[in-house]
């Protein structure tokens, strides 16, 4: 038990720390570093519960994809916010109350309730399980999943594209 | 011994909030949409962790999950775009600024 | 047969002149072509139809028992049914045989007269045909009327039509005040006439309460009602006369009038005024005409009494007027001056001879004579008309003269109707009837004795033959021999054909018709048509041949002073009236100037019947307006006023004192009231208004940052609040 719950502990002390870190920076650069971080974290803890496909996707896809985009938008916009200042607005107090409130609240629900445990172990081999669900049971959602990254291809394709006008620098 | 599943979930539950935090007081758009992701993340972990824990041989909690990286994703570069746009006709990514709601 | 075929549409004789009165009057008053087209059209088929019901009625045996009558109901009245219809008996074939013909003539002869074609048309052209076509209307369906309420509404046509057109030139108005204008001559006509027809009205009413109907068969021609009333007394205002003395009497009364006999002769004079064609129609041929016809209708009324009693009171009195008549009104015709004039008295003259004849029982000459004169005496105001319109509307005789050379055609045929007028004899129709009359009338005063009417009438009417001759060749004389005297005289022409070609017809029946009445022993045909025809069932007068050689020595003698005084040597300008100079110097001067004057009867009744009714009216209008009547009204008046005014005091001062109080206390009411919802009503109204946008302003809008931030914080806290309120609760 020990080893499990230090793991986790050490796990979870980056992650959240990672976490706050990308909240407070003023730098949004190094906002997405710690972004990184903390999705990384979150691969871990995934592992830690015995889902390592799912965290070899987070990995792929949030570190790999999400967090890649996310330094390009900062890049094409870097230009102004490198002079930024200040990087909270004006409502941050009681943004900081309303968020540990809801903690609270959500930490108060996890415990009170009573979660229907069960003993039982993950399959052996839950990559084809999971392709064979994704393609049968859950066939409908998968296509429209699909349907929705095309939307969001083409809009964000559409949306992004430069109307033929330079801007004069 | 195992981890009991509320630490999980009180993982997920702080890694919520503070992406909370994050959306409610960044000014940078983009800071909000990381603190988006922040929380896209958490529920993800809720998602797994009540997998593990409460039916492991149903899968239904990974697919779930996985669609939850789909959409994440999609959300993610629609979002960006639209701070692109927002970038290059008010020059700003500032939301203060942006504030045409205003009456 | 075709007399049947006559009988049957006798009844359309009067419907065509009516017709084309209604026609003219409505359509054609601006197409004098059309209207006096319509009208001769009217009267000729009128003609026509009388000549062919005429000579049917001729054919037709022993008409005189049996007449031939058609009706139909007209109107009931519970008691009985009126009809209308007509009666075809010789009286009746007799007069349809003078009266189209004649207004035939004459409405040609006024198309001439009233200047057709010339720019002396009249402009009443239309209007005066339309008139006398009503007229020929009134005079034909009195001849035709087969009961007397039909002969009643007749004769009040006839009345109505001769004050139109006594008063045709209503416009006309003399300087000289005493001169009576036509609109007075109408009126005065209309109104003297209607006293007459009172009478009449009386007669009828009176006959109708004793028969209980008024058609001819169930009355004048049926023999036990006519016996019943002879021996019926009267009411006992006519003293001891029988019934059908009474009523004759009063009958007769209306014949006095339409016929102008005196006393109501004085209308006919004054109606000279109207155009001389309606002189020649209403006053020599027909209208004056209908009073004989009547008194001819009642006769089986007179016959009757003679029949039981010998002795008819009625018959006397008819017999005097008629005969006072006509030597009365011949004294005033040799006096008169103007052309018309002579002849209108002359008209009274001969209309009394006839009343006079039927006074004495002469039936057969009274109605040889009216319809011999109907002729030439209509001959003869038509000549005059010739005369007047040649002479540009000049009608004074004395002005005259000459016009024999000027106008042929006019002088041959006046000098016709003038001998005819006269008497004379053998050639003219006018010596063969008025010689039956005299003749009757001597042998009833032989038969009588001197002490009798026959007497008084034969006397007075022989006198009054001889002064017939004499005005009547003083007045052809005046007007035609000798030179012109007056200025239209001198350039006077002779008139269109539409006027002398009736004169020439009538010329022809002023000679021939005579012969149709001659008596038997002189023609040799042994009968006497007229006799035969009308009268058959009298006896037939035996010829007489002392009277006839009167008659004859009359006629030539009057004709002949007449001459010696104004013809031998014929008057010139300026010279004054023989007669009337040689009456002066015998100190009969006023008699001459009374005669002229017409015996004042004028100025007599003005001064006690008229200025009587004038001031009985005065009375009347002084009872009401100053004396009794209106001060009564007045004080009424003025009393109910007094009341009143009153009680409007009172309902100012009380009353409205109320009304204004309680006005003013619901003013007040209404302006607290309005003060209220002033400052409180809408002070709460405005409070909210205000607050609403107080919080408005400075709450709900602070919100709308529009970042979206703090919409998501907004949301955080709402979402917290609510787990938390779930949680709890």
């Amino acid at each position: 038990m020990l080893l499990p719950a230090l793991v986790f502990a050490f796990v979870s002390l980056v992650t959240l720390g990672a976490a706050i870190a990308v909240v407070t920076n003023k730098n949004i650069l190094h906002s997405a570093y710690y972004l990184i971080l903390t999705f990384v974290g979150v691969a871990a803890v995934y592992v830690m519960l015995q889902a390592p496909f799912i965290a070899v996707v987070q990995v792929l896809v949030y570190v790999g994809a999400i967090a890649i985009l996310i330094i390009f938008a900062i890049m094409l916009t870097r230009r102004l916010m490198s002079k930024e200042m200040e990087q909270h607005n004006a409502q941050w107090v009681p943004s900081v109350v309303g968020a540990l409130a809801l903690f609270v609240v959500l930490a108060w629900i996890v415990y009170t309730a009573g979660w229907p445990v069960q003993e039982g172990t993950p399959p052996l081999d839950p990559i084809s399980q999971l392709g064979q669900d994704l393609l049968t049971t859950y066939l409908v959602p998968f296509e429209i999943a699909s349907v929705l990254l095309l939307a969001a291809l083409v809009g964000a394709i559409l949306i992004g594209h430069e109307k033929g006008m330079r801007r004069e620098e | 011994m195992t981890i009991p599943l509320n630490w999980f979930l009180v993982l997920a539950a702080g890694l919520f909030c503070i992406g909370l935090f994050g959306v409610l007081s960044r000014r940078n758009a983009i800071g909000i949409l990381m603190g988006i992701e922040l929380m896209l993340n958490a529920v993800n972990i809720n998602l797994v962790a009540f997998w593990r824990y409460l039916d492991p041989a149903n899968l239904t909690g990974q697919v779930f999950a996985i669609f939850v990286f789909a959409v994440a994703a999609a959300e993610v570069a629609v979002g960006l775009a639209l701070v692109i746009a927002i970038y290059r006709n008010r020059d700003t990514v500032v939301v203060e600024e942006i504030d045409l709601l205003k009456q | 047969m075709i007399q049947e075929f006559f009988f049957n549409i006798t009844w359309l004789i009067p419907v065509f002149p009516f017709l084309a009165f209604v026609i003219i009057l409505i359509f054609t008053q601006d197409n004098p072509k059309l209207s006096h087209s319509l009208s001769i059209g009217a009267i000729a088929l009128s003609w026509l139809i009388g000549w062919g019901v005429v000579f049917s009625a001729i054919a037709t045996p022993h008409l005189g028992e049996h007449p031939i009558s058609k009706t139909v109901g007209w109107f009931e009245t519970g008691a009985m049914t009126f009809n209308i219809g007509y009666w075809i008996d010789p009286l009746m074939a007799v007069a349809l045989f003078m009266v189209p013909f004649v207004c035939l003539m004459i409405f040609i002869y006024s198309v001439g007269y009233m200047g057709y074609g010339t720019e002396e048309q009249d402009p009443n052209y239309s209007r005066f045909f339309a008139y006398i076509a009503l007229f020929a209307t009134g005079m034909l369906g009195l001849v035709i009327s087969e009961n007397l309420l039909t002969l009643f509404m007749s004769w009040e046509i006839m009345g109505l039509c001769s004050y139109l057109l006594i008063g045709f030139w209503f416009q006309k108005n003399y300087p000289d005040p005493n001169q009576i204008t036509p609109r007075q001559a109408g009126l005065k006509a209309f109104l003297v006439t209607k006293v007459g027809d009172l009478f009449l009205m009386l007669g009828i009413i009176y006959l109708y309460s004793q028969a209980g109907s008024l058609s001819y068969a169930d009355t004048l021609f049926n023999q036990e009602f006519l016996v019943r009333l002879a021996e019926t007394p009267a009411l006992p205002i006519f003293g001891g006369w029988s019934a059908a003395s009474a009523i004759a009497a009063l009958f007769f009364g209306g014949a006095v009038g339409k016929s102008a006999q005196f006393p109501l002769h004085v209308w006919l004079p004054d109606a000279m005024e109207g155009p001389t064609p309606v002189s020649a129609l209403i006053h020599a041929a027909t209208m004056v005409s209908a009073g004989v016809f009547l008194v001819a209708r009642i006769f089986p009324l007179l016959n009757v009494v003679v029949e039981l009693e010998h002795h008819n009171p009625t018959m006397g009195l008819i017999a005097f007027i008629g005969a006072f008549t006509a030597i009365f009104s011949s004294i005033i015709a040799v006096a008169q001056d103007d052309i018309k004039g002579v002849l209108a008295f002359s008209t009274v003259s001969q209309l009394g001879y006839m009343i006079a004849a039927l006074g004495i029982g002469a039936y057969v000459a009274a109605t040889f004579h009216l319809i011999t004169h109907a002729f030439f005496k209509a001959l003869l105001f038509m000549g005059s008309g010739s005369v007047i319109i040649g002479c540009h509307h000049e009608q004074d005789m004395m002005e005259m003269g000459g016009l024999r050379k000027k106008m042929p055609k006019t002088f041959w045929t006046f000098l016709a109707g003038g001998l005819a007028l006269s008497g004379f004899p053998l050639i003219t129709a006018g010596f063969w009837s008025k010689d039956e009359i005299l003749a009757h009338a001597w042998e009833e005063f032989m038969h009588y004795g001197t002490a009798s009417w026959p007497f008084f009438v034969w006397l007075l009417l022989t006198i009054a033959a001889f002064l017939t001759a004499f005005y009547t060749a003083r007045q052809i004389s005046l007007t035609f021999l000798g030179k012109p005297r007056g200025h239209h005289a001198e350039h006077a022409h002779e008139t269109p054909n539409t006027m002398t070609i009736p004169l020439i017809l009538l010329a022809f029946f002023a000679v021939t018709l005579g012969w149709l009445g001659i008596p038997e022993e002189i023609s040799g045909y042994g009968n006497n048509f007229w006799h035969h025809f009308v009268g058959h069932e009298f006896p037939s007068t035996p010829l007489s041949l002392p009277v006839m050689l009167l008659s004859s020595g009359l006629a030539l003698g009057g004709l002949g002073l007449g001459w010696l005084v104004y013809g031998r040597k014929p008057l010139v300008q300026g010279q004054m009236d023989p007669l009337e100079k040689s009456m002066k110097s015998i100190r009969l001067g006023w008699l001459y100037k009374a005669m002229e004057n017409r015996f004042y009867f004028d100025e007599l009744y003005r001064a006690t019947f008229i200025n009587g009714a004038v001031k009985l009216a005065d009375v009347f209008y002084n009872f009401d307006y100053h004396w009794v009547v209106d001060p009564i009204v007045n004080l009424v008046a003025r009393i109910a006023r007094g009341i009143s005014d009153f009680f409007s005091k009172f309902d100012e001062k009380i009353i409205d004192g109320l009304v204004n109080l309680t006005g003013l206390s619901g003013v007040k009411l209404s302006d607290l009231g309005g003060i209220t919802d002033l400052k409180v009503v809408d002070g709460i109204v405005n409070g909210i208004a205000d607050l609403t946008a107080w919080i408005g302003d400075n709450v709900l809008r602070p919100i709308q940052t529009g970042k979206l931030q703090n919409y998501l914080l907004i949301l955080l806290i709402s979402m917290l609040a609510i787990i938390g309120i779930y949680l709890v609760y």
